[in-house]
Parts: C-alpha cells; sequence; structure tokens
C-alpha cells in the first residue's frame, strides 16, 4: 500500500483534494456548516501532507521529470496519462497545496453562504493546477488547465463583489482566447509528430517561422495568465470582485501556472523563437516593472494596488526567463515562489479589515495601527517583503534578476531596478494612508485586533517568508539542477537544418 | 569560545533580545524590555572589545558562515570578515548603542511604546554590525538596507503624528534611490569579478583598472570608475550627501535617543565606511574620487550654512551631522580613507553626545525645542552644560579634543591631495570650520548662557519648532526651573564625554600613520600622494598627537574657528539685534536658507507630484482608454454583434461555456477512438 503511495505521488497530490472537494459537497448542510468546515480542513491537510513525499523522496542531483507515472488514456490519439515534475514544478505543487490549507483557514467564519461549495471549489482548483503543473501530455494539461477555470469563475461569480459580472467576462475573453490559439498550436504538433507526449514535442524540429507561430500561440494563453502587460488589466478586476480567497488563489498560484507554462511548453518547444523574439519578451517584462508599479502608485483600492503590484512582480519572472543565465532563470523561479507567499499575506492583510470594514478603499482607513497594533506590525512586515528588503523572500528573486539582467544589458537591470524605489513608493505609501497616522474615523476606532485564527495564517506565511530570505538555497537546491536542464535544453537549436547540437 | 563563535555571538545576542522584547513585550514587565536588551548589547560590546584586541595582534579573519544561495556557478554566502576596520566600527558601534540603550530607559520611561522601542534599537545594533562585519558586498547589502529599514521604523516611531510618517517614508524612498545605485553597482562587480566576496574581488580589481565597458553606444567607460560611482551613490543615499541628503533633517521627527544612535553616530556612516572598505576599487578611478570629493565638499559646506538658521535644537545638530558627513566624504575622495574612518569614529562619540545633551536639554524644557525660548541653563542643568561644551569644542577642531585631530587631519589631507577638485574642496572645509564653530557656539551661547527667556517669550512666541513628544505638554512655565535629568541621562553623557576629548588624542598616530589599517586600506601613494605627504609631515614636524596639537594652536582651521565661536559669542550674547538686523537685511538668503536651497519643494513638485502624474496617466490612458476601451471591450462588442444571431442559445453564464468546451473536447475524443 505504500508502494503504491510512493509510485503514484503526483496522482495521490492531484485527485485527493479533488475527492475530498466531492466529499465537501456531497456532505453539505447548511445547519451544520461547521462540520462541513471540519471535513474541508481534514481534506485540505491531508492533500498537503500527500504533497511533502515530493520534497523528502526528491532526487537533488536530477534535474529530469521525477515520479513519473501513466497509462494510456486515448490509444486512438496517442493520448497518455502521463505525469511527472521536476525542480520547477514540485515547489510550485506545494505551494498549490500550502495555500489551498491556507484559504480554507482563512474562509472559516468569514464566508456563511454555501460553505461546502466555497470548501469544495478550492480543494477541487487545487487538484487541478497540480495536475496543470504535473501534466506531461499535451492533452491531460490542457484538460487541467481548461478545468482549473471552472471553480475559480464560480469563486468570483458566486461569492464575488457587485460588479462580479463584468469582471468574470473579461476574465473569461482573455482566457478564451489565449487557450483556443494553444489548442491549435498542440493539434498543429500532434499533427507532425503523432503525438501529444511533451517530450516528442520537445524533439520536433521547426524552422524558425514556424516556431514564432507556434511560441506566439503559446505566449498569448500564458501572457494572459501571469498576466504580461499589455493583456493584463483583467487581474486588477478579477481581484476586486474575487473574495479573499478567490484572490489568494489568484496570485499565489494562477499567476504561476502561466509562468511555469512559459518554462514547460513555449521556451522549450520553440527555443530558436524564443531567442529570436528575446528582445520583445524584455520590453514587456520591462514595460511591466516601471510602467505597471507607476500605475499602483495611484491606486485608491487596495485590491486594486496588490493587483498591479502582483503585474509589476510577475515582470521580474518574465524578464528573468528570457535572460537565459542562471542567476537569471532560477531568481524568477524563486520569485514566483516568493510572490506566492507575499501576494497571498497581503491580500490576506486586506480579507482582514475588509471583513470588519466592508470597504476595500485606501480612504476609508487610517491610523489602524493604534488599533491593531499585532495586525499592523504584520501588514508592515508583508509590505517590506514587497518592497524587497533583503532577509525577505522578496529580495532574492528581484536581486538575482537584476544581478542576471546587468549581465546581460546594464539598461535592463538599470530599468528594473526602478522597483526598488517606485514598489517601496506604492507600499508604504499604502501603509502611511492606512495604517499610520491619528484614528481616522468611527469604524477604524471600532477595529479588533487579529483573533487567533488570523493571527495563525499570517504568522505561518511570515514565517515562511523570513525562511526563504535567510535561506534560499533551500529551494535553490532543488532547482539547480533543472535550471541547467532547462536552459541546456533552451541552447539547442531546433531549425531542420542545423546539426542536432549538444552531442 | 571559538573566535567564530564570538564573532556569532555578537551580532545575534541583540536580535535575540530584539525579538524577545518585540514578540513577548506583551507578557513582559517594562523592566524586562530594558534589562534583557541592555545585557544583549552590553555583551556585544564587551566581546567586541576583545575582539578589537585580538584582531589587532592576529591577522584578519575571512570565513563563511553558511551558504546563502549557489546558482550556476555562482556563490553568495553569509560570512565575516573581521579585521582592525570591522573590529573598530563593531566596537564604536556597540558602544554609542550601548549608551544609547542606557539613556533610552530615562528618555522613554513615560512613552506606551516603551518596549517597542527597545526592540527596534536593539534590532539596529544587529543590522548595523551585520554591516560592518560582512565579507561580501550581498550581505553588506542585507545590512545596509536593514539599518534602513529599523530607521524607518524609528523615525515613525510616533506614527500618529503627520510629520513623523511623511518623514519616514521620505527618508526610506530617498534612501531607496541610493539603493538603486548601490544594487546597479553590485551588479557590475558580480559581473565582471565573478564574485561579491570582498577577499575575491579587491585580489582581481588591479587587474580590471583598464577594463573599458560600453553603457551608451560604442563610448567606452572605465568599469571601476562607472562601477565607483554606482556604488558611491548608494553611500550618498545613506550617508546623507547632496543631492540625497534631504531626508537627514526630518529624520528628527524620530525619538532622541535614535536621532544620537541612527543619524549621527552609526547607519549615516556606513556610506563612509563602505566606500573606506571598498578601497581597493576606489583608488583605481581618480575620476570618480574627484566626484566624491566635489560632492563632500558641497555638503560639507553648503549644509554647514543651513545650521546657522536653525531653531530647533535637533535640527542644528542635524545640520551639523550633515555638515560632518561632508567632511568624511572629502577626506574618502583625497584618498584619506584613514582619516575619513578616524574622522568617523571620533564624530560618533561627540556627536552622539551632542545629540544625547540636546535630548536632556529637550527634557529639561518639557519637550519645547526651541532655542530661542531657552538661555541659562548652565545654572540649572551642570552636566548637560559641561558635557554639550566639550562635545562643541571636539565639534569645532579644539586642539587636544578628538575632533581636532580627525577634523585637522582632514583639512590637511585635502590640503596635500592633487586630485581634481581638491581645491575647490580645501577652501569648502576651511570655510567650514569657521561656520561650524559659528552654529555650534550659537547654540551653545542661546541654549546654556544668557538671559532665561521661557520666562518671557515663551507663551506669545509663534514658535514652528518640532515638539519632541505629543504626550507631554510641551514647554516650561514661565515660573518652573530646568530640572538636570537623573543618572540614567547623565551617565551616558559623560562617558561619552571621556573619549570625545580623548580618543584622537592616543588614536590618531596608530589609525593614520601607524599599521593599524595596514592591509584593510589600500592607497595607490603614486597617483594619489596626499596621506604620502601627511605622514612624511607629521614624521618631520609633527611628531606626536601633543606636538600636533601644538602646531594646531598656530594654524588657520584654529584661527578660524576661534573667530566663529568669537562671533557667535558677541551676536548671541552682546548684540542679538545684529544678527536679526542681518536677517532681515539679506532676506533673499535668509529664504533661500529656509527654503533648504528648495531641494525639498523641487523634489515634491517634480519627482512625487511627476510619478503620481505619470502614473494616473500611464492608468487612465494607457489601461483604461486604450487598452480596456479600445481594444477588450472592442472585442466583447464586436463579439456581442456577431453573437446576436445565436443568442438564444446561450445561457450568458461563464461557466457554461466553460464547461461545454471541456465536455466538448471529451466528446470529440471519445468519438475519434472509437473509429
Amino acid at each position: 500500500m505504500l508502494n503504491y503511495f510512493y509510485h503514484h505521488l503526483l496522482s495521490f497530490a492531484i485527485w485527493l483534494p479533488v475527492v475530498a472537494g466531492v466529499v465537501v459537497l456531497a456532505s453539505a448542510n447548511e445547519n451544520k456548516a461547521n462540520t462541513t468546515r471540519w471535513i474541508a480542513l481534514l481534506g485540505g491537510l491531508l492533500s498537503f501532507l500527500v504533497t511533502i513525499p515530493l520534497y523528502t523522496q526528491f532526487n537533488f542531483a536530477d534535474g529530469g521529470l521525477q515520479f513519473q507515472e501513466g497509462f494510456s488514456w486515448i490509444p486512438a490519439f496517442n493520448i497518455n496519462y502521463h505525469l511527472g515534475a521536476d525542480g520547477l514544478a514540485v515547489p510550485l505543487i506545494l505551494l498549490t497545496s500550502f495555500t489551498t490549507l491556507i484559504v480554507i483557514i482563512a474562509a472559516w467564519e468569514v464566508i456563511e453562504k454555501r460553505v461546502a461549495q466555497y470548501m469544495a471549489c478550492f480543494l477541487i482548483m487545487s487538484g487541478l493546477m497540480i495536475g496543470v503543473f504535473s501534466a506531461l501530455d499535451a492533452i491531460l494539461y490542457y484538460v487541467f488547465w481548461e478545468a482549473m477555470l471552472i471553480p475559480m469563475f464560480l469563486v468570483i461569480g458566486i461569492w464575488g463583489g457587485p460588479n462580479r459580472v463584468y469582471a468574470t467576462v473579461k476574465f473569461f475573453l482573455y482566457t478564451l482566447l489565449g487557450s483556443l490559439l494553444m489548442l491549435v498550436a498542440f493539434i498543429y504538433l500532434y499533427l507532425n509528430t503523432g503525438s501529444f507526449e511533451i517530450a516528442d514535442f520537445y524533439r520536433f524540429p521547426m524552422p524558425l517561422q514556424v516556431q514564432i507561430l507556434v511560441f506566439l500561440a503559446f505566449f498569448v494563453a500564458f501572457a494572459v495568465k501571469i498576466p504580461m502587460w499589455p493583456v493584463h488589466t483583467w487581474l486588477p478586476d478579477a481581484h476586486v470582485e474575487a473574495p479573499t480567497g478567490g484572490s489568494v488563489v489568484l496570485a499565489a498560484i494562477a499567476l504561476k501556472l502561466g509562468g511555469y507554462s512559459f518554462l514547460r511548453f513555449a521556451m522549450p518547444i520553440a527555443p530558436d523563437a524564443a531567442h529570436h523574439l528575446t528582445p520583445y519578451m524584455i520590453s514587456l517584462s520591462l514595460i511591466a516593472i516601471v510602467y505597471i508599479a507607476l500605475v499602483a502608485l495611484v491606486q485608491k483600492d487596495m485590491k486594486k494596488l496588490i493587483a498591479y503590484s502582483s503585474i509589476s512582480h510577475m515582470g521580474f519572472v518574465t524578464l528573468g526567463f528570457f535572460l537565459f543565465n542562471n542567476i537569471g532563470l532560477e531568481g524568477a523561479i524563486v520569485q514566483m515562489l516568493s510572490h506566492g507567499f507575499i501576494s497571498a499575506a497581503m491580500f490576506l492583510c486586506v480579507g482582514v479589515l475588509y471583513d470588519r470594514v466592508h470597504s476595500r478603499q485606501i480612504e476609508a482607513y487610517g491610523g489602524v495601527a493604534n488599533t491593531m497594533p499585532a495586525f499592523a506590525a504584520f501588514a508592515v512586515f508583508f509590505a517590506m517583503a514587497n518592497t524587497g528588503l533583503p532577509g525577505t523572500s522578496g529580495f532574492v528573486g528581484e536581486f538575482m534578476v537584476i544581478l542576471g539582467a546587468i549581465q546581460i544589458n546594464f539598461w535592463y537591470a538599470f530599468l528594473a531596478a526602478f522597483t526598488l524605489i517606485f514598489g517601496a513608493a506604492y507600499t508604504l505609501w499604502m501603509v502611511k494612508r492606512v495604517f499610520y497616522g491619528a484614528v481616522a474615523n468611527d469604524q477604524v476606532a471600532a477595529l479588533s485586533d487579529l483573533n487567533k485564527r488570523e493571527f495563525f495564517i499570517l504568522a505561518t506565511l511570515a514565517v515562511l517568508v523570513l525562511a526563504l530570505g535567510v535561506y534560499p538555497q533551500a529551494v535553490t537546491d532543488m532547482t539547480n539542477a533543472t535550471v541547467n536542464e532547462l536552459l541546456t535544453h533552451f541552447a539547442q537549436s531546433k531549425l531542420p537544418t542545423s546539426l542536432p547540437a549538444g552531442l | 569560545m571559538t573566535m567564530q563563535q564570538i564573532y556569532l555571538a555578537i551580532p545575534i545576542l541583540p536580535l535575540l533580545a530584539a525579538a524577545v522584547v518585540g514578540l513577548f513585550s506583551k507578557f513582559l514587565p517594562r523592566a524586562a524590555a530594558h534589562a534583557l536588551t541592555i545585557l544583549g548589547v552590553a555583551l556585544s560590546f564587551a566581546l567586541s572589545l576583545y575582539v578589537l584586541n585580538h584582531a589587532m595582534h592576529s591577522a584578519p579573519y575571512n570565513e563563511t558562515v553558511y551558504s546563502w544561495l549557489k546558482t550556476g556557478n555562482l556563490s553568495f554566502e553569509i560570512g565575516f570578515l573581521i579585521d582592525n576596520l570591522s573590529a573598530m566600527m563593531m566596537v564604536v558601534v556597540t558602544f554609542v548603542s550601548l549608551m544609547v540603550h542606557i539613556y533610552t530607559v530615562g528618555y522613554m520611561a513615560e512613552d506606551p511604546g516603551y518596549a517597542r522601542f527597545f526592540s527596534y534599537i536593539s534590532l539596529f545594533t544587529f543590522a548595523m554590525l551585520m554591516l560592518v562585519m560582512s565579507n561580501n558586498f550581498m550581505q553588506l547589502f542585507f545590512g545596509w538596507e536593514a539599518v534602513g529599514l529599523v530607521s524607518y521604523l524609528l523615525i515613525g516611531f510616533w506614527y500618529t503624528r503627520p510629520t513623523a510618517i511623511y518623514a519616514n517614508l521620505k527618508a526610506f524612498l530617498v534612501n531607496r534611490v541610493g539603493d538603486f545605485g548601490f544594487l546597479l553597482g553590485i551588479g557590475l562587480v558580480l559581473m565582471h569579478f565573478g564574485s561579491l566576496d570582498y577577499a575575491s574581488v579587491f585580489s582581481l580589481a588591479p587587474q580590471m583598472a583598464d577594463v573599458q565597458i560600453n553603457l551608451i553606444g560604442s563610448s567606452a567607460w572605465s568599469l571601476l570608475t562607472v562601477t565607483c560611482i554606482l556604488l558611491f551613490i548608494g553611500a550618498m543615499g545613506k550617508s546623507a550627501q547632496v543631492p540625497l541628503h534631504v531626508w537627514l533633517p526630518d529624520s528628527m521627527e524620530g525619538p532622541t535617543p535614535i536621532s544620537a544612535l541612527i543619524h549621527a553616530a552609526t547607519m549615516v556612516t556606513a556610506g563612509i565606511f563602505m566606500v573606506a572598505r571598498m578601497s581597493p576599487l576606489f583608488e583605481f578611478s581618480s575620476t570618480a574620487l574627484s566626484f566624491i570629493i566635489v560632492i563632500g565638499s558641497i555638503t560639507a559646506l553648503f549644509m554647514g550654512f543651513l545650521g546657522i538658521i536653525q531653531n530647533d535644537i535637533k535640527r542644528v545638530v542635524a545640520y551639523s551631522t550633515l555638515s560632518q558627513l561632508g567632511y568624511m566624504t572629502v577626506a574618502l575622495g583625497a584618498s584619506a580613507y584613514s582619516v575619513a574612518i578616524f574622522h568617523l569614529m571620533t564624530h560618533a562619540f561627540f556627536k552622539a553626545l551632542l545629540f544625547l545633551g540636546a535630548g536632556a536639554v529637550i527634557m529639561g524644557m518639557h519637550h519645547d525645542q526651541d532655542i530661542r525660548n531657552m538661555g541659562n541653563l548652565k545654572k540649572y542643568m551642570p552636566v548637560t552644560w559641561i558635557t554639550s561644551l566639550i562635545g562643541s569644542l571636539a565639534l569645532i577642531g579644539t586642539p587636544f579634543f578628538a575632533g581636532f585631530y580627525s577634523k585637522d587631519s582632514i583639512i590637511e589631507a585635502v590640503h596635500a591631495s592633487t586630485i581634481p577638485g581638491s581645491g575647490f574642496a580645501y577652501f569648502a572645509v576651511l570655510a567650514g570650520v569657521f561656520v561650524t564653530a559659528f552654529y555650534s557656539f550659537r547654540m551653545y551661547f542661546l541654549v546654556f548662557h544668557g538671559a532665561e527667556k521661557w520666562r518671557i517669550t515663551h507663551h506669545d512666541a509663534e514658535h514652528d519648532a518640532h515638539h519632541d513628544d505629543h504626550d507631554h505638554h510641551h514647554g516650561l512655565a514661565p515660573t518652573d526651573d530646568p530640572h538636570e535629568p537623573g543618572w540614567v541621562i547623565k551617565l551616558p553623557l559623560i562617558l561619552l564625554a571621556i573619549p570625545s576629548v580623548w580618543i584622537g588624542y592616543v588614536a590618531i598616530e596608530p589609525m593614520l600613520y601607524g599599521d593599524f589599517f595596514n592591509g584593510v586600506i589600500v592607497v595607490d601613494h603614486a597617483a594619489h600622494p596626499a596621506m604620502q605627504a601627511m605622514t612624511h609631515h607629521w614624521h618631520s614636524t609633527m611628531h606626536n598627537a601633543a606636538g600636533m596639537a601644538i602646531h594646531g594652536l598656530l594654524s588657520v582651521p584654529f584661527a578660524l574657528a576661534a573667530s566663529g565661536v568669537l562671533l557667535a559669542w558677541f551676536f548671541y550674547t552682546q548684540r542679538p539685534d545684529i544678527p536679526a538686523s542681518i536677517q532681515s537685511k539679506l532676506s533673499w538668503l535668509n529664504h533661500a536658507l529656509e527654503n533648504k536651497y528648495g531641494f525639498d519643494a523641487f523634489n515634491d513638485k517634480v519627482f512625487a507630484a511627476g510619478s503620481r502624474l505619470l502614473g494616473h496617466k500611464l492608468w487612465q490612458i494607457g489601461d483604461v482608454t486604450i487598452i480596456d476601451g479600445a481594444l477588450v471591450n472592442g472585442t466583447a462588442n464586436l463579439i456581442g454583434k456577431a453573437a446576436a444571431v445565436v443568442r438564444k442559445l446561450q445561457t450568458g453564464l461563464i461557466y457554461h461555456y466553460a464547461f461545454a468546451m471541456i465536455i466538448g473536447v471529451f466528446l470529440m475524443l471519445t468519438f475519434f477512438t472509437k473509429v
């Protein structure tokens, strides 16, 4: 039995939360909401625990795909249920199962209507997202990719704010366009290779023009997800309308689906196109970092501000990808994880305030530190992490990407480094207006400080942010070999005329 | 204990104390807050003394504590480099910190944030120690930013005051502008040297002297010049050099103990320390050194002028700090790194003393900080009076006092320097001596001598000075006498007064002309002969510290300082009508000085408002109008029109569409499978 478990770690990681979600749905009873909560918590906890062996059993020296398992699913089309994870996927899988657990705890007494449905959505979504991170078959991947949108739409559509319809339509339009092009690319590759195996896609040589088309088809899908400028405008709207848990998952994990997919599909399948289009990709990333940071500065809604901050921080991820050096690429991966923790924490902080005052507007607050000192301490800590303070995880990724960028072109690093100033400006200006100053109004005066549940969640995240900042090697030990592997792969030309390289 | 354990214990002890006091302040009695943190920093101080003694008699220690990150063939480590420079800095930092801890027991006694304050200053001590003990650029940057964080928290300590939370945001952002350059400098170092470890970088520096890089088009720039200027931009932020000085005067919004510790004695000198540490790099770029000497002399002179017109006791000392930081920077530019560090050390003692003295005065005056309301305090606060006098005499460079040795050495070094810009710098530092003496003794006479002005002017005076604690009703009633605070306040004053007198006399010979900094500070004597000329002068004319002081009595700087004191005495005790009439006759000058040359207004209007305007335009025009308005909603409308025909088939629920899509895929697949 244990042996079976160890041979199917990824399947357990995917399906256990899905099954847990179904159980929660089946147990739905509006009168016994607490029972539902406990079942959901148990499910979330088990789902998190089964992902831990992915770390403990991980072979750190191996940069390839581990924990592979599979069987033939639809033989006529050579579609396989094929899973595997490497040093890129495993940290993201752990992030997913951990964040889901946090979301369940964060929702505890906050969500009062349709508790079972809410919890189930997140559990199922967690499984599906882990599926995205571990699928090695394009169709399997595509199914997970599309399916995870359904619970996300539900979360925003049912528990969302007043303008949720506009937000979901926008989200849907953006995503639909991207997904369809990606499907076209998959079908093109299938028609040429006779397989949906990603590994077969990697081996298939293509002339540059074709590679560019394939790359762009992927690019649209992934750029929307990350999101890159200029296809980012769905994110602030989605965040504003989403309930706290939705925002947390959206920021912490959903955005990383795009980043991960760049490295799993777009860049290795079309490496020559990736190199060819690098100047454009870097330009978009730098625009995201600088332009979006300026936009974040003038936001009046806390969630919008953090959403723009997310886009700006994800600019470092895409910038790191297209530097094609170790420090840049590894920095981008660290940045994805770090952003997972920090953005989750910041959205949870907004949630803490929203639950009490029911406003996300900065001007509705002022002097919160007077009435919620413990909460203010956490908020300032996470704000500092968001500004990339050394010693927190926010520093590591930015530092690595900037150091990687300067090796390619001084001016890339120059522009990217503006985040030091603008990131601090928008984050700390918000902190100043919300937390500092005299008590602004009666609602602030009536605030009560964190309860034990909120304290526990924020403290857990704070410890992680600090740990990753003080000892990032815990993560990079895992990613080192994979990053080498990826870079070797990106460096091999796949133009049909060229000699096979790297022999 | 092994040496490594001792090195580890020195920063960790204050960190532990800060963590315990910070996290459990609710459960601990007030006494535990100061007892724990004082114990931590006192142990650190004792161990630092031991380490200094050890370092002076053994080879530098340079070891990794743990590996922070490895990627590709690059590795980043946390480690310590303990040589005479870092050991001396550790002693200065922990000593001043210990004094400030003790002083705080009295100064913050009634503050509700008592434990929080102790936690912050201990955390600061940790961060500053990590900065000076680092053996690599990465950890240096960690310490650099961490002290900035604590500075932010402490300037905004009284977070309900609008001025405090404006000042702390400003301080953080201006420092980030410096860090922007600093980080790019670090990036260039890593790129070209392949490591961030001091030892490997410094050993490669000679080979890099002629390396050129292209930044704009094909114009070639010297790598080391670009790198050093970028690194120095970081120092300009942290050590408040023009034009990044604007945050330091405002930082006086923080409680006085931290003005002494952070904004006078230690953190603001981090930039000076950094450049001295990097002397093996800076020595290869005369261009960078010229840049440094010009920036430093502008700061030294022009910030001194601003000290003359301040009426807030803390701001006078703050502008004096700016000016003295300028002096240190000038010394760096003249390649007299050891002199800069020497002045850093003496300044740490006498400036901490002056700030803590100012704090005692503020307490005596019941939190009135306006020196125009004071006078004759020598009668009521004798210890504060004598120690402040000692501090002021040290500051203006009175022979035999600590500041004399360091400041005169700077002037001599600039005089001997041949670097472009040193001519202007020499003028600036000489003129600065007069200015320093004038504003220091203007304050001294207004505060400690003359009429007891709070008895007459207090209630009708329109005062714009800032008040140190909002919880106190401010100002002394006309019938009250000021009182000297208790021993926790007086003891640090006395303990700081001792080195303010004596440290220069004993330290000048080993630090400047002995082998204290051998192998630590590197000077290319052929290109930058200032230090060599000074050494020659020392051995041929001065012979020893006493000889230097005797020579000093007949020197130009001493004449300038004496005339500054005399003028201040004449103006502010004999003929107060003269400065008033000068002020009204030269109103344009007064206006320029009161507006601090317009830096603040310029930054507010151009950078702050400009960024907000740009952000607003990018958002409204870029995101809302073009991307959302034209592209997204345009597409939506188009689809909407096209879909009007088939609208009846559709439910309008998004997830139905998505679900249908998935089902469709499955059906397709299943259908084809059977074929």
